[in-house]
């Protein structure tokens, strides 16, 4: 909230949707939403710090809490990985699956912090009138998270198949290897390449900035009188812990489909 | 919603976290829970070797107790055995020796008898003798009967 006594709903709605941004040169595309990026890198450095602590002391003997609880993380991720992606998991695509876990995981979970009060204390405490917590609900967070997916496979893709096995692929897969059907094959697979980075990033960030506006419009209804303070703690306290459902399943969803794809990728038809 | 230069922040970022992931986070865990998989399976065989040698060493020692009560059994019917052979031995040589001298009680009471019927016969003879010389008076010289008087004594 900023310091001006009367707010329109709109002005309330907007002033939480706008980014602290730092502009790096000319153009819009040379604009840094620095709260997006500065939030990411401490939840990742939370989190991957996190694991990297409890790996430190790890011991094959009996592990203590946190150990314990990593190797929960862990293990858990490791059993969806080894479901789906049939090779030497351990080199890359666990890892990979476990930090999208658990930075997506804390990215997302910025999302509980109450908007109003993480306002003031920005605004007072470290002087910033605008600063988003929640980066995944920044479209540029998802769409990095998903472009780099998008690159790993194509980089395994090529890894595994050779230049000639993925220009062969992109001809002659799905529907086969006839000429007169390449520029079928070719079409299906461009269309694929193209949704999977949109529907990866964008199901993600819709889904938290829906969480996000779903809140401000419940505080904003709690702004409007008794009556509406009371509905909007209910409903809000009720969305919160919907949220935590929403928060947890699209980060495994994200983490998941991350999976998937670098699978497909080693796959050769 | 606009694309700009945080995507590219936002991706260097990830590449870096995943680096990280791979190179710090992943490959010690994995093997401190391999190792200690390893160290479960080695325990379970462990226990279910320990177990089978317990069995095994148990069977053993019923059959080393079995043998020894058995043996046990023998050698305690044996010493009953001996035990009462001993004390008929000993009834044998009791009754052997209680016989020996009953025979010889018998020998020396017959021998005493006999002696005494000696004695008795010469006492018999003397006073025979004696009563004849008193009815006789002189007229028996000992000396020139002394034939007839010991063949008498001896008829007596």
């Amino acid at each position: 909230m900023s310091s001006e006594s009367t707010l329109t709903p709109t002005e309330y709605i907007g002033h939480h949707l706008t980014n602290f941004t730092a502009q790096t040169g000319q153009g819009s595309f040379w604009t840094l939403h620095v709260d997006s990026v500065v939030m990411a890198l401490v939840m990742g450095v939370l989190g991957i710090g996190f694991l990297w602590l409890a790996t430190r002391g790890a011991t094959a003997g009996v592990p203590g809490r946190r150990q314990a609880f990593v190797e929960l993380v862990f293990g858990f991720i490791d059993d969806q990985v080894k479901g789906i992606f049939h090779g030497d998991r351990h080199s890359f695509v666990a890892p990979a699956a476990l930090t999208v876990f658990v930075w997506v995981l804390l990215m997302n979970a910025m999302d509980f912090l109450p908007v109003d009060i993480m306002a003031w204390i920005y605004e007072h405490v470290f002087h910033l009138h605008n600063w988003r917590q929640v980066p995944t609900a920044d479209v540029n967070t998802t769409f990095a998270l998903a472009l780099s997916v998008w690159f790993l496979m194509i980089y395994f893709s090529i890894k595994v198949k050779g230049v000639g096995g993925f220009i062969h692929e992109l001809f002659c897969a799905p529907f086969g290897g006839h000429p007169l059907l390449w520029p079928a094959n070719l079409l299906f697979n461009l269309v694929e390449y193209i949704s999977k980075p949109l529907s990866h990033s964008l199901r993600l960030y819709g889904n938290m900035y829906a969480g996000e506006i779903i809140f401000l419009l419940l505080w904003l209804w709690a702004a409007t009188g008794l009556a509406g303070t009371v509905f909007g703690a209910i409903l809000g306290a009720g969305w919160a812990i919907f949220h935590i459902l929403i928060v947890v399943l699209q980060a495994f969803i994200f983490m998941m489909l991350t999976v998937v794809y670098l699978a497909m990728a080693h796959e050769s038809h | 919603m606009n694309i700009n230069l945080t995507l590219v922040a936002q991706a260097v970022s990830f590449a870096i976290f995943i680096w990280f992931t791979v190179k710090f986070v992943w490959p010690p865990m994995l093997r401190a829970i391999e190792q200690r998989q390893k160290q479960i399976a080695d325990g379970l065989a462990a226990a279910e070797q320990g177990r089978t040698a317990l069995e095994r060493s148990n069977r053993e020692a019923e059959g080393v107790i079995s043998e020894a009560r058995g043996r046990a059994t023998d050698i305690l019917a044996q010493a009953e055995k001996r035990g009462i052979q001993l004390i008929e031995e000993a009834k044998a040589a009791a009754r052997a020796e209680a016989d020996r001298e009953r025979a010889a009680a018998k020998a020396e009471l017959e021998q005493e008898i006999s002696q005494a019927r000696e004695s008795l016969r010469e006492q018999v003879a003397a006073l025979a003798v004696a009563g004849a010389e008193r009815i006789l008076k002189r007229e028996v010289d000992a000396r020139v009967h002394a034939a007839m008087l010991s063949d008498l004594q001896k008829e007596l």
